[in-house]
């Protein structure tokens, strides 16, 4: 088997928003093929770690590089990051009044060598063809916001994709739809060799780790990387211990992460 | 044709410049997409031509010369002292066009109407008189423009509309000027019981000065639908505003703008009087800057006369959200293909009960001149 290479892969980044440090020395390696499970407690930086790796304006990289196959994209526009093969789908996307979804779906769909025909098929597994010509994301549901999240992901098309949080304010009924698709998206029934796609997803309860067998699973705690393990250990560590106790037990048993305050 | 039309200037309509021109306001001259055509130059008729049986279209001239009931109408909607610029396209050398939809017919095609500025430096003095008879259902895109290279001049616009009992006007004006040209239309609607009356306005090019303030006058469960598209470029100023004044019981009325100043001033006007029980009426300003020069500013007004009212308004004036450019980026845009999305989006009316040729024709006006927005 030949060894994969990596596509991400963040460098002791520091990240800062109006002057606040929110990262620092994450470091983080993803190769060709692996999907992480991102957790961590509300406010240690999951999101705002996507937000730097897509390219939000918002967020400046204090120090440290991000490198995505082979090449620093530290200063690149987002959507010049998007070209070179990253998708994110977003926990809480804006809605844009007058802009609608099929005409997002139309250029998201160009970007990925998808066709017409593909739209509507995927529209139509993903239960969102009544909502082509509403506004994007107006008037969505938590679930729908989450689905045209996801149709949008499949429309692009792309080899190294990032969802935040995409199971949360799922109902059950969905939970399996979103669940499937992403295990599509990430070609997770594609064998280890043969697999193109990874990525990394952030979940707070797990749920969606029913569906999509990641291979790593990762806690970003205040705003360092604490833990590196496999996602279903670490997941039953938090929910018995809390996210401190999963933490002291990795830090006993890899003396060599970073040492925490 | 009975006014002489000079051959002059009906081969100067057929100029590919001018056609172009008059393409950027609906003007297609195209008999298969028209009902009829009317064609002004300054104060000269310049083409008639007439392809439905259901509907009248002459020079208001000679329509006065024809009609005495005429004179109903004739300053009746808007007063002649209403102010300086009525006065003063209270002139002997007025002309304009009468469009009359026949009773009980109903004319899905367009009738197009051109009035268009040729000589540098003039006044046009315009007086329209639009009918709708009882029943009967009438689509009308008014184009006004000025000949290639002329900067400057005056346009006083008269528009009276009737719409009779269960009638319906469509009115689309779009209007295409240049830096130096001043525009004062004076519009007003008399809309019969279970009328509607829609009046879409698109203004995309720099003028000097565009000022108007059309009223509609609603009856007995009859509607007024204003939409507005205006965009004001660099030292334009742009006054607009549309005023419905509800006086029939179940009457009702939705003002609709979208602004968007690059440079210009714009003053977004709306006012709607519930002057009869159960009447129920909607206006909405939403304004974009897109320039640190330039200035936005929206003056809803809503009255009531009863307490059985339904009388609403939203304002909203705020420049281009980066979350919302950010976000069409991560869909693979670049930073223009995303803006120009977005304002796309902003001008997208939905105008309720417009004819898809009508959206057309809008949408067309728009995509023309948006690639000078960014």
């Amino acid at each position: 088997m030949k060894s994969k290479g990596d596509v991400l892969r963040v460098v002791n980044l520091g990240l800062k928003v109006d002057g606040k440090t929110i990262l620092q020395n994450v470091n983080l390696y993803i190769k060709e093929g692996e999907t992480y499970a991102l957790f961590g407690p509300n406010g240690s930086g999951k999101s705002s770690l996507l937000s730097a790796i897509i390219g939000n304006p918002t967020y400046q990289i204090s120090s440290g590089r991000i490198v995505f196959k082979g090449r620093e994209i530290n200063s690149l526009p987002t959507d010049e990051r998007i070209k070179l093969g990253m998708g994110i789908a977003f926990q809480t996307p804006p809605r844009i009044s007058g802009v609608k979804l099929i005409d997002v779906l139309r250029f998201c769909a160009k970007v990925g060598g998808r066709g017409e025909e593909d739209i509507h098929e995927f529209a139509k597994k993903l239960k969102m063809e009544d909502f082509l010509e509403r506004p994007v994301n107006q008037g969505f549901s938590g679930g729908e916001l989450k689905r045209s999240e996801l149709l949008q992901l499949l429309l692009l098309n792309r080899e190294f994709v990032m969802l935040d949080e995409p199971d949360s304010g799922v109902d059950l009924e969905n939970i399996s739809l979103i669940g499937e698709t992403i295990r599509e998206i990430l070609e997770r029934d594609v064998s280890a060799e043969e697999r193109k796609k990874s990525g990394i997803i952030i979940t707070h309860t797990g749920n969606i780790l029913d569906y999509v067998d990641a291979d790593y699973g990762v806690i970003l705690y205040k705003g360092r990387i604490a833990c590196v393990g496999n996602p279903e250990d670490i997941l039953n560590e938090i929910s018995q211990n809390g996210y401190e106790g999963c933490i002291s037990k990795c830090l006993r048993e890899f003396p060599n992460l970073n040492s925490l305050k | 044709m009975s006014e002489g039309v000079s051959e002059s200037e009906q081969l100067e309509i057929e100029k590919p410049e001018v056609r172009k021109r008059l393409e950027s306001v609906g003007i297609e001259l195209d008999p298969s997409r028209r009902a009829a055509t009317f064609v002004q130059v300054d104060q000269q008729t310049t083409r008639i031509s007439s392809f439905s049986e259901s509907v009248e279209v002459m020079s208001i001239r000679e329509a006065l010369e024809r009609y005495d009931w005429l004179q109903d109408y004739y300053w009746k909607a808007v007063r002649r002292d209403q102010d300086a610029y009525t006065m003063e396209a209270d002139a002997d050398d007025v002309n304009g066009y009468f469009i009359r939809s026949l009773p009980g017919k109903k004319v899905e095609i367009p009738v197009e109407a051109c009035l268009y500025l040729r000589k540098a430096k003039s006044k046009q003095k315009v007086h329209n008189v639009i009918i709708a008879e009882e029943g009967s259902e009438l689509n009308i895109i008014s184009g006004c423009t000025s000949h290639p290279g002329v900067t400057s001049g005056m346009h006083l616009g008269i528009s009276e509309f009737y719409v009779k009992k269960n009638a319906k006007i469509t009115f689309t004006m779009i209007h295409s000027w240049e830096s130096d040209v001043e525009v004062r239309p004076r519009s007003a609607a008399h809309v019969g019981e279970g009328g509607v009356f829609i009046s879409n306005y698109v203004l995309m090019n720099p003028v000097k000065i565009v000022q108007m303030y059309p009223t509609a006058y609603v009856e007995k469960n009859a509607t007024a639908i204003f939409s507005s598209v205006i965009v004001a470029l660099e030292n334009s100023v742009v006054d607009a505003g549309s005023r419905a004044i509800l006086r029939g019981e179940g009457s009702s009325a939705e003002i609709v703008s979208r602004t968007i100043s690059k440079g210009g001033k714009i003053v977004a006007r709306g006012h709607i009087v519930g002057g009869a029980p159960e009447v129920k009426g909607h206006l909405e300003c939403r304004g974009l800057m897109l320039s640190e020069e330039g200035s936005i500013q929206a003056i809803p007004e809503l009255e009531a006369k009863f307490p059985n009212v339904d009388l609403s308004h939203e304002a909203a004036i705020g420049k281009i959200a980066e979350e919302e450019i950010f976000y069409l980026q991560s869909r693979g845009m670049s930073r223009d293909e995303a803006t120009a999305a977005i304002i796309r989006g902003f001008l997208d009316v939905d105008i309720k009960g417009i004819p898809e040729m009508l959206k057309r024709e809008i949408d067309k006006a728009i995509r023309m001149v948006e690639k000078d927005l960014f």
